[in-house]
């Protein structure tokens, strides 16, 4: 790759930068070992999009079983021991093996960019967070081999079924969490430091691109609650190996305490997987609309509020445990007031387009089927919240209709976007239109197909995480596992689009799209691997 | 904030948020297990987990409130395989508030064996778990029965004034649970009256 800006040793340069090692004439490791040592950013960044590319694939095999198996009603495939670990495995690599490590891939790549930073703060942490998690899901993917098999008690392992009742795996379950956790945090610290402490000169935080802003508190968020999780499940392992009753009734625990603690950690959970994808949202609608990002600061005080009330809410998971009249009261509200900032945010996109000269390109189409869907997601999200209506809907399929609403053409489907808005800065190339608008095509029609009759079946009372039906649900569960292959095989599309983008096309210039403004397309495309390295001018834009 | 013009500035930077960080992360691994006795405390102050004093309390002196009914219903449950029988004699008593009830449980030891068992009890609607004071509970200590023996253990309890008039069924679940040998002479404590406090 050929350099922008001609390598010279300056003083903000240190060793412990990614530069180091090419600057002083070394030789670059090569092969495997330059992957196994990187601290470049986009390095990292590529590695990061990469593995949760391979994870989306994994959890996605483990959802067709479940849906193949759901095809009919009866047994037919798998038994439901193993469809209850398909289940669970699936939930558990979906969140922490690719929708997290596919926002912390873009925030690697990206936020230097963005805020005009040589790399991020600690590149060698950075290395070090990435290279945990193979480690981590090699190991969760091994529990499936091991006698009793992988974990079966559903990603929000919920004690005492993954305590008392649990294979004998589930201490290195509770490990490869452990692991994946820490990956976690050690991304956030780093991602903390470089926003407060590497922005180019001139850029104050109300400067920052959104999809930094939303970064910097997704950030705070992981730092407040994956040490909740990582306490979680070091009491689960007490509970399992050393004899302690945290939450064992007869040694006078609470299993409901269990809940009570998941949730801290799980609610927040929830959004540190959305904000990300508001801020890729917030970038890409501005661009092809060829406007600036309506109400700006109210996008970063909604954010923040989103966060802050996230803490606030998390019984509303626990409706039907038996909690008091006024808990249910008062987790029902502040449940419904999150519906606020979240309106801010989606007024303000439609706001940012109205009157806008809008382009459809790949990105936007996702952008668009972004904020359509969420807003689906949004809305059985309210229902859900109403507590005695909860009481019906509580883990049924409409729950699960709900969270892959916010979570695939939500979360993934922002993802997608950034994926397709960035390609031409990461490889040089514009992503084949043609390509990409089959993929969107067919992952809209797919994850509605597959999702939507799910409220159905949900609302009538098909309970989740059972691998049989009864008759009455059959057609919209045959429905849903077409949806869910049509999806899936289309997801293969997205593949060609990036190796097809990746090995040539359309040369991008460093301004790739004619709406986008803010700094990383004031380098080249593709971006070299050092950038950057003298601050860039900043000129802040009228928000 | 600082620039990268000043080097040693932003490196100083970096230390600084990282420490923060790490003590805030430190403080929240801390939390999270702080969580466990505050929701021990929470608990007790506002009944929210539906558990009963495991000690024994003194009958609050008040008059019977005869103007209201109140059903209490009994049930009981064995667990992970123990092989004893809990059954209640009377699954369903009505009271008024206020009145002192007695009730007998019957414990049978089917199994082979001398084995140790404690009945854990919760009670539903939680908030009713402030209302109920139980002078007697077998759920106090563990029972030890030898193969085949039975015991008749009887609960004595008050359902005070005081209990929300919008609770008409009180339902009290007691779920047996095994004692290992080793626990057992950790947890074994004799009851001890509590004070009048209500």
């Amino acid at each position: 790759m050929a350099s922008h800006l001609p390598p010279k040793p300056t003083p903000q340069h240190s060793t412990a930068t990614a530069g180091g090692m090419a600057d002083s004439g070394h030789a670059r490791p090569r092969g495997m070992m330059r992957w196994l040592l990187t601290t470049n950013h986009k390095e990292i960044g590529t590695l990061y999009l990469l593995f949760s590319l391979t994870m989306f694939f994994i959890g996605g095999i483990f959802a067709l079983v479940v849906r193949a198996e759901l095809f009919q009603p009866g047994l037919q495939l798998v038994q439901p021991e193993f469809f209850n670990q398909m289940t669970t495995m699936h939930g558990l690599i979906m969140v922490f093996g690719a929708i997290m490590p596919a926002f912390v891939g873009l925030a690697n790549w990206m936020v230097p960019l963005q805020i005009g930073a040589p790399d991020m703060a600690l590149p060698r942490l950075n290395n070090f967070s990435f290279w945990l998690l193979p480690v981590a899901f090699l190991l969760l993917l091994s529990t499936l081999l091991m006698p009793g098999g992988g974990p079966n008690f559903g990603w929000t392992f919920y004690a005492p079924l993954s305590t008392t009742y649990a294979p004998p795996s589930t201490s290195f379950f509770i490990l490869s969490l452990h692991l994946a956790g820490i990956s976690s945090i050690l991304g956030a610290i780093n991602i903390i430091a470089t926003i407060l402490n590497l922005r180019a000169p001139g850029m104050r935080l109300m400067d920052m691109p959104l999809f930094v802003w939303t970064w910097l508190i997704t950030a705070f968020l992981l730092i407040a609650v994956m040490p909740v999780l990582a306490g979680v499940i070091t009491m689960m392992l007490m509970d399992i190996n050393f004899g302690t009753s945290f939450f064992n009734a007869a040694g006078g625990g609470d299993p409901v305490l269990f809940q009570h603690l998941f949730w801290f950690f799980g609610h927040p959970e929830v959004y540190i997987m959305i904000l990300p994808a508001f801020g890729i949202v917030s970038a890409i609608i501005p661009t092809f609309s060829r406007k600036r990002l309506f109400g700006y600061a109210s996008m970063v005080y909604a954010t923040a509020a989103i966060a802050i009330l996230s803490f606030m809410v998390w019984a509303h998971h626990m409706f039907i445990v038996g909690l008091p009249l006024v808990a249910e009261l008062f987790f029902m509200y502040t449940t419904m007031l999150i519906a606020v900032p979240t309106g801010v945010k989606v007024f303000n996109w439609i706001a940012t387009m109205f009157r806008g000269s809008i382009s459809f390109e790949p990105p936007m189409l996702f952008a668009l089927a972004f904020v359509v869907q969420f807003t689906v997601g949004g809305f059985s999200g309210l229902m859900l919240a109403i507590a005695p209506a909860d009481f019906q809907y509580h883990d049924t399929y409409f729950v699960v209709a709900h969270f892959h609403y916010v979570l695939v053409p939500g979360a993934l489907f922002a993802i997608l976007a950034g994926a397709y808005y960035w390609l031409p800065k990461w490889t040089g190339h514009y992503p084949s239109v043609r390509l990409s608008q089959w993929h969107f095509w067919l992952s809209v029609i797919g994850v509605n197909l597959t999702f939507f009759p799910m409220h159905f079946s949900g609302l009538a009372g098909m309970p989740r995480r059972i691998p049989d039906y009864a008759l009455q649900f059959v057609d919209f569960n045959m429905a849903s596992s077409i949806g869910g292959f049509l999806f899936g095989i289309s997801q293969l599309l997205f593949v060609l689009v990036i190796i097809k983008c990746v090995r040539g096309g359309e040369k991008a210039p460093a301004k790739a799209w004619e709406g986008a403004e803010d700094l990383e397309w004031s380098v080249p495309s593709p971006a070299p691997l050092h950038t950057f390295e003298t601050p860039p001018e900043f000129h802040p834009q009228q928000h | 904030m600082s620039s990268r013009d000043e080097h040693a500035t932003g490196q100083e930077g970096v230390r600084r948020t990282v420490t923060r960080t790490l003590v805030v992360l430190a403080g929240m691994f801390a939390f999270a297990f702080a969580l466990v006795p505050l929701y021990d405390v929470f608990c007790d102050l506002t009944g929210l987990n539906g558990k009963t004093s495991a000690r024994a309390q003194s009958l609050v002196d008040q008059e019977v409130d005869a103007s209201r009914m109140v059903t209490v219903q009994f049930i009981t449950r064995g667990s992970q395989g123990l092989p004893w029988h809990l059954e209640v004699d009377t699954r369903q008593v009505r009271l008024h508030p206020g009145q002192r009830e007695e009730v007998f449980f019957s414990f049978r030891n089917n199994g082979e064996e001398t084995t140790r068992a404690r009945a854990v009890p919760s009670v539903s609607p939680s908030e009713a778990s402030l209302h109920l004071r139980k002078l007697t509970c077998f759920c106090f200590q563990e029972q030890q029965l030898a193969a085949g023996e039975g015991l008749k253990a009887p609960l004595v309890f008050q359902l005070t004034r005081d209990l929300p008039p919008d609770i008409k069924t009180v339902t009290l679940v007691y779920t047996l649970y095994p004692v290992q040998p080793a626990q057992a002479e950790v947890s074994l404590h004799e009851p001890i009256t509590e004070g009048d406090s209500a």
